[in-house]
């Protein structure tokens, strides 16, 4: 009896922190609410399953509990039964991969007029890059890495002196404008994560990995690692602001390019060499 | 389920085995410590294995400090917390369940079991747990070498578990994988002898369908896991090459510490493949002798044979074998091709049928039962509470896009410690609680049994269930304090804190059930030959415990499957595999 009340009272408590605990996904920033609704498809599929499976266990343990005389049924099989089973399961389970692999169609399928932005981390800061006018990246190489060149940008590139790089500060993004988020990492492995926008992907070093989304509301977000990455794992923080068009304009004219932070360098050096002669 | 035609019996001689083949102890040392008989290798595996488990237990009651009251212990800082995590979930997965599940159990049931007297390489099973041992030292030594144990998460991922920047890169990291090169020899060995001793050395009679489930899991899992490690004992050289010698298996071009260093041309990804080409088969590999100790837990104590059987040991077979084409399940948002999420998600979620259909069997085994909520009925219901949830909860993860979300937040931590923590330990405790009466001749005390049980269950329950709803609110994982951001509320705090303190109980819990496994080794209830009433052949043994050789002069004979009870007509509620039929015929039960 009590063991038959506990296991129900489990399910019962399972599902009313389910209904009203405070603990629950951010308010989404990002085009992809259907990921959302994937996860509630499923909540909804395997929660029946849960109380349905937690409840016949509970009814089982006090309609056939120990009793004097009692004695077992003999029941070695009922292949109709486990049938019927399998398919309901077989059911229950395309009813959830079949969204979920067209939401992942989506996801993998970058739309032809995203903006690419990059991001970079490194142990343990971020920074982006953003194309210039030509609306293209120049290309990085690791090996191109120095104090100088901090990203590794080759700058021999000419599709690159003109991006705007920010480094250790906010990300800008402009509402409502598809962007294709291309990460790079220059040292270990590291996870571009704004829980608001839903999507996430590791970055590697050696290899340039992606995602895309369209933010959908203004506002200021948290950037987070979500692979670890060492001792200060914990606090690689970073900033994306996403706002309108205008004042997104405003905020990219006052960065400076890749050509104007190498000449300043170049111009300190040169200062610094005159200095020290 | 009895298919020997009467006829025939009388037909069956005697299965007389001489025993000159044993090794026979001479002395105290070769009786006790350097035994080749099985039932001894396994009570060596399993007090090493709960030994080193009392570690890792210790080191989540750090991890569960330091999460629920951020900042308020000074001796545990971000790298040491970090170490405490890869330590953790290692000796967790390999060298306790890992070890336990099939160097324990494994030892003691299959040879008993099967109907057998011994491995059939004695020897070399004496030898697997010896390297175990070594391999166990080696992993503690790690606590104290230079700069400490490796904080590079269990998973080891390169290029942080070799670079400076990541605690214990210089010792720690080289100290764990050679642990990891041994557990995984001392493993084959044991492994080699558990596959032959089921597949050579079964009795007269015991046909691979009449073998109990939890031999059916064991021996999947010791197939997976020979066919598993090798990928990760591979992944170790490679990694330790790339520590030792500067080769670059896994190291790309890249900056260590600001400086370009002097690797290049090497795949990060590669290592994630390797490591859970057996990574997955691994949560399996723990999963399926849960599986097989829970069905045989559950008829025995539901007085019932376990429902569909031949459905039960297919789905073994086919989960077994499924295992081994998902493993990039894991690497969803790792950067791999993202094709591969297709295919991936696929497989992921079709493992999810044979799953289901093993928990639908376990609750119609109960349905029109006799159940006894004895201590180790109690834990089977336990673990399928857990395993059901962890089960479901894998199908958000599974799902290749559900996953993005989800994936390195605290929903994935709540999701295998549900399926894979909480609830083969389950399986464990349900089965020591069932066979400490064949291993030692006493029961454990009943009382102290239901008190653990309640404890850790409501307590791992109230632990990782809410865990859940951190992840789902974005906490990520491996982080040894959220600090300061704008979606994480006040409360989730006093959740996390609510969830230490019911930590902190599980484990306390765990002290009364070693104290109550070394009382009841003097004091407890004598346990008679078979306490439980049950059919297979391990309760049957001429003496408790049984004697080295396990069966006196002749070997049993099997006439039946494991799961006779309540047959109708029969005298008692069970009938042993090795009665003969005629036993039956004499009730009248074939007229």
């Amino acid at each position: 009896m009590a063991v038959a009340l506990i296991l129900l009272l489990v399910a019962i408590a399972s599902v009313l922190f389910h209904v009203y605990s405070p603990w629950w996904w951010t308010p989404i920033a990002s085009n992809w609410r259907y990921i959302d609704d994937t996860i509630n498809l499923t909540f909804w599929i395997t929660g029946a399953v849960f109380c349905a499976v937690i409840a016949f266990m509970a009814y089982c343990v006090l309609r056939f509990h120990h009793k004097e005389g009692r004695r077992a049924v003999y029941n070695p099989e009922n292949k109709k039964l486990e049938w019927w089973l399998s398919i309901g399961t077989a059911i229950g389970v395309v009813a959830m991969l079949a969204p979920g692999l067209v939401v992942w169609h989506q996801f993998v399928t970058v739309p032809a007029d995203a903006t690419d932005v990059e991001v970079v981390g490194q142990q343990w800061m971020w920074s982006y890059r953003l194309p210039g006018k030509d609306g293209r990246l120049g290309t990085s190489d690791a090996r191109l890495i120095s104090s100088e060149n901090p990203l590794g940008l080759n700058p021999n590139d000419p599709n690159g002196q003109d991006d705007v790089v920010v480094q250790n500060d906010d990300l800008h993004l402009p509402v409502g404008k598809p962007v294709k988020v291309l990460l790079r990492s220059i040292d270990v492995l590291h996870d571009f994560y704004v829980p608001e926008f839903r999507a996430k992907m590791d970055m590697i070093p050696g290899s340039v990995t992606y995602y895309w989304l369209t933010p959908t509301r203004t506002g200021t977000f948290d950037v987070l690692c979500a692979e670890l990455c060492g001792a200060a794992h914990a606090q690689m923080r970073s900033r994306v602001i996403v706002e309108e068009e205008k004042e997104y304009h405003a905020w990219l004219e006052k960065q400076r390019t890749f050509a104007a932070l190498s000449g300043q360098r170049d111009v300190a050096k040169a200062a610094y060499k005159t200095g020290s002669e | 389920m009895v298919d020997i035609p009467l006829d025939q019996v009388a037909g069956i001689p005697p299965a007389e085995v001489g025993e000159v083949e044993l090794y026979h102890p001479r002395s105290w040392w070769t009786r006790y410590v350097f035994s080749q008989d099985a039932k001894v290798i396994a009570v060596q595996y399993s007090i090493t294995a709960m030994s080193i488990g009392m570690v890792a237990l210790v080191l989540s009651w750090m991890m569960r400090l330091q999460l629920g009251f951020p900042g308020t212990f000074s001796f545990i800082d971000a790298n040491q917390y970090l170490q405490f995590i890869t330590m953790h979930g290692m000796i967790m997965v390999i060298y306790l369940l890992t070890a336990l599940f099939l160097g324990g159990f494994g030892n003691y049931l299959i040879p008993l079991m099967v109907g057998a007297r011994d491995m059939v390489f004695p020897y070399v099973n004496m030898l697997s747990y010896w390297v175990y041992l070594l391999a166990v030292l080696v992993l503690a030594a790690t606590f104290f070498v230079p700069g400490g144990p490796t904080g590079a998460g269990w998973t080891l991922y390169p290029p942080q578990a070799i670079l400076s920047g990541t605690p214990g890169q210089d010792w720690g990291i080289v100290f764990m994988l050679a642990s990891l090169i041994l557990f995984i020899i001392g493993f084959t060995m044991g492994g080699l002898n558990y596959v032959v001793t089921v597949l050579q050395a079964r009795t007269r009679g015991m046909t691979l369908m009449r073998l109990p489930l939890t031999v059916w899991g064991i021996f999947t899992a010791t197939v997976m896991a020979l066919l598993a490690f090798p990928a990760l004992f591979v992944a170790s050289v490679m990694l330790l090459l790339d520590r030792l010698l500067g080769t670059s298996f896994f190291m790309p071009t890249l900056v260590e510490m600001g400086q370009l260093s002097k690797y290049g041309g090497g795949s990060p990804i590669l290592f994630q493949h390797l490591f859970w080409f057996f990574g997955h088969p691994e949560v399996y590999i723990v999963a399926l002798p849960a599986f097989g100790i829970i069905s045989d837990l559950i008829s025995t104590h539901a007085r019932k044979n376990i429902f569909g059987y031949r459905m039960m040991v297919w789905a073994i077979v086919a989960i077994g074998a499924l295992s081994f084409v998902v493993w990039a399940h894991h690497m969803y948002v790792s950067g791999m091709h993202p094709y591969f999420g297709f295919f991936f998600a696929t497989t992921t979620l079709i493992i999810a049928i044979p799953t289901a259909i093993k928990v639908y069997n376990w609750v119609l085994t109960l349905w029109r039962g006799d159940i006894h909520l004895t201590v180790p009925m109690l834990f089977a219901l336990g673990f399928i509470v857990t395993f059901v949830n962890g089960g479901l909860t894998g199908l958000f993860l599974g799902n290749v896009v559900v996953d993005v979300p989800l994936s390195d937040t605290m929903f994935v931590v709540a999701h295998f410690h549900m399926v894979m923590g909480i609830a083969p330990i389950m399986a464990v405790f349900g089965g020591i609680y069932h066979w400490y009466p064949k291993v030692t001749g006493r029961m454990l005390n009943d009382v102290l049994g239901k008190f653990h049980f309640w404890v850790t269950f409501i307590g791992a329950y109230a632990v990782f269930f809410p865990m859940h709803y951190l992840g789902l609110l974005g906490m990520p994982r491996r982080y040894h304090d959220i600090g300061e951001t704008s979606f994480v509320p006040a409360s989730a705090h006093d959740l996390n804190a609510f969830m230490s303190v019911a930590a902190l109980i599980v484990g306390f819990a765990q002290l009364v059930f070693l104290f109550n496994l070394v009382w009841s080794l003097f004091k407890g209830k004598e346990a008679g030959g078979n306490p439980w009433g049950a059919t297979s052949l391990e309760w049957q043994t001429p003496e408790t415990p049984p004697g080295h050789g396990n069966w006196g002069k002749e070997l049993p004979i099997v006439y039946r499957w494991a799961y006779d009870y309540s047959v109708p007509g029969a005298a008692r509620d069970f009938v042993p595999q090795n009665e003969p039929p005629s036993g039956v015929v004499a009730q009248g039960a074939h007229p």
